[in-house]
């Protein structure tokens, strides 16, 4: 079977696509919640050390790796912009800015109030937090550097430029709790040694990861929708879109 | 319930917690699809004006 994987590169086919793929994955994100909050709070049990406040944890690492996660599919969307000059894969770029910054937001505002009890402090200059920080940032750089350039293309290319800069920070993040002895503790999953936890414990973080997968890729794509639209309205097929779903 | 509320003792860092994703998740969601109604609406009026007239670059006009 021979399939035209360019056909999706422009966004007039990829705009019906987007909107089957982001109702999809709606759906899958709202029972994957579900189910996983279910285990966070009834099945999980209490842990021995932190009791209940441990179960910030599933949604304190669904939220860390999404924002270290989105700002790689955001840097590897910018470096095929650039390479290619493709204006799909730079509104890719552009959807998922927002949600990763959210994430990263949520990231650091959920392990203030798990260090809190857990260390004694909402905040430390720590290796993982400074450079969590840090990707918070570069988000909001992204984002502004676009509102600044009036040309979308131009944004493209500046945002595209930026964004695989800040891209050496995602490593720093992953690796600072090696690298650095400070305050936040090493991973707790590893996929090359056995979990350091409870297998439901572990199963609620998982699914909840999912959920947060799911959750993500769907809001991209209502995002990139939108932003299609407003790139390419009164094109050709954009007026066509329009007629049709006047009629529909 | 109310125990379960109570997280044992932990309430605060707790219901802070999920409390913040909810909300942020429910704005984003409220916002995202506000963006794509919008765009659409945008879209159909221009659809709706007469079609802009594209530059083109045209040798016989060109000095």
């Amino acid at each position: 079977m021979t399939m035209n994987w360019f056909k999706y590169a422009s966004p007039s086919s990829f705009y019906p696509l987007a909107g089957r793929i982001g109702a999809a994955c709606a759906v899958a994100a709202a029972a994957l919640t579900v189910a996983g909050l279910y285990l966070a709070f009834v099945v999980a049990p209490t842990d021995a050390t932190q009791g209940e406040s441990y179960r910030i944890i599933f949604i304190h690492v669904p939220t860390a790796w999404m924002a270290m996660f989105i700002y790689l599919v955001m840097a590897g969307w910018s470096a095929l912009a650039l390479g290619f000059n493709t204006r799909l894969s730079a509104m890719m770029a552009q959807a998922l800015a927002p949600t990763g910054a959210l994430m990263a937001l949520l990231a650091l505002w959920t392990g203030a109030f798990w260090g809190r009890p857990a260390w004694g402090t909402y905040w430390a200059w720590d290796a993982r937090m400074t450079s969590t920080l840090i990707l918070l940032f570069l988000y909001l750089g992204v984002i502004a550097l676009r509102h600044a350039i009036a040309d979308a293309r131009r944004a493209d290319r500046a945002c595209a430029v930026l964004a695989l800069v800040g891209a050496i920070n995602v490593p720093i993040i992953y690796f600072s709790v090696r690298w650095w002895n400070t305050l936040h503790q090493g991973s707790t999953v590893s996929l090359t040694s056995a979990p350091k936890m409870a297998a439901t414990m572990l199963a609620g973080m998982l699914v909840m990861t999912l959920a947060a997968w799911c959750y993500a890729i769907a809001i991209a794509l209502v995002r990139v929708r939108a932003i299609i639209l407003e790139r390419e309205g009164g094109s050709a097929w954009t007026r066509e879109l329009m007629a049709a779903e006047a009629t529909a | 319930m109310m125990e379960f509320l109570a997280m044992g003792g932990y309430a605060w860092y707790v219901w802070m917690s999920y409390g913040a994703v909810a909300i942020v998740v429910a704005t984003e969601i409220v916002a995202t699809r506000a963006r794509l109604r919008r765009a659409r609406s945008q879209a159909r009026h221009m659809s709706a004006a007469p079609a802009a007239p594209t530059a083109r670059f045209d040798p016989a006009r060109s000095t």
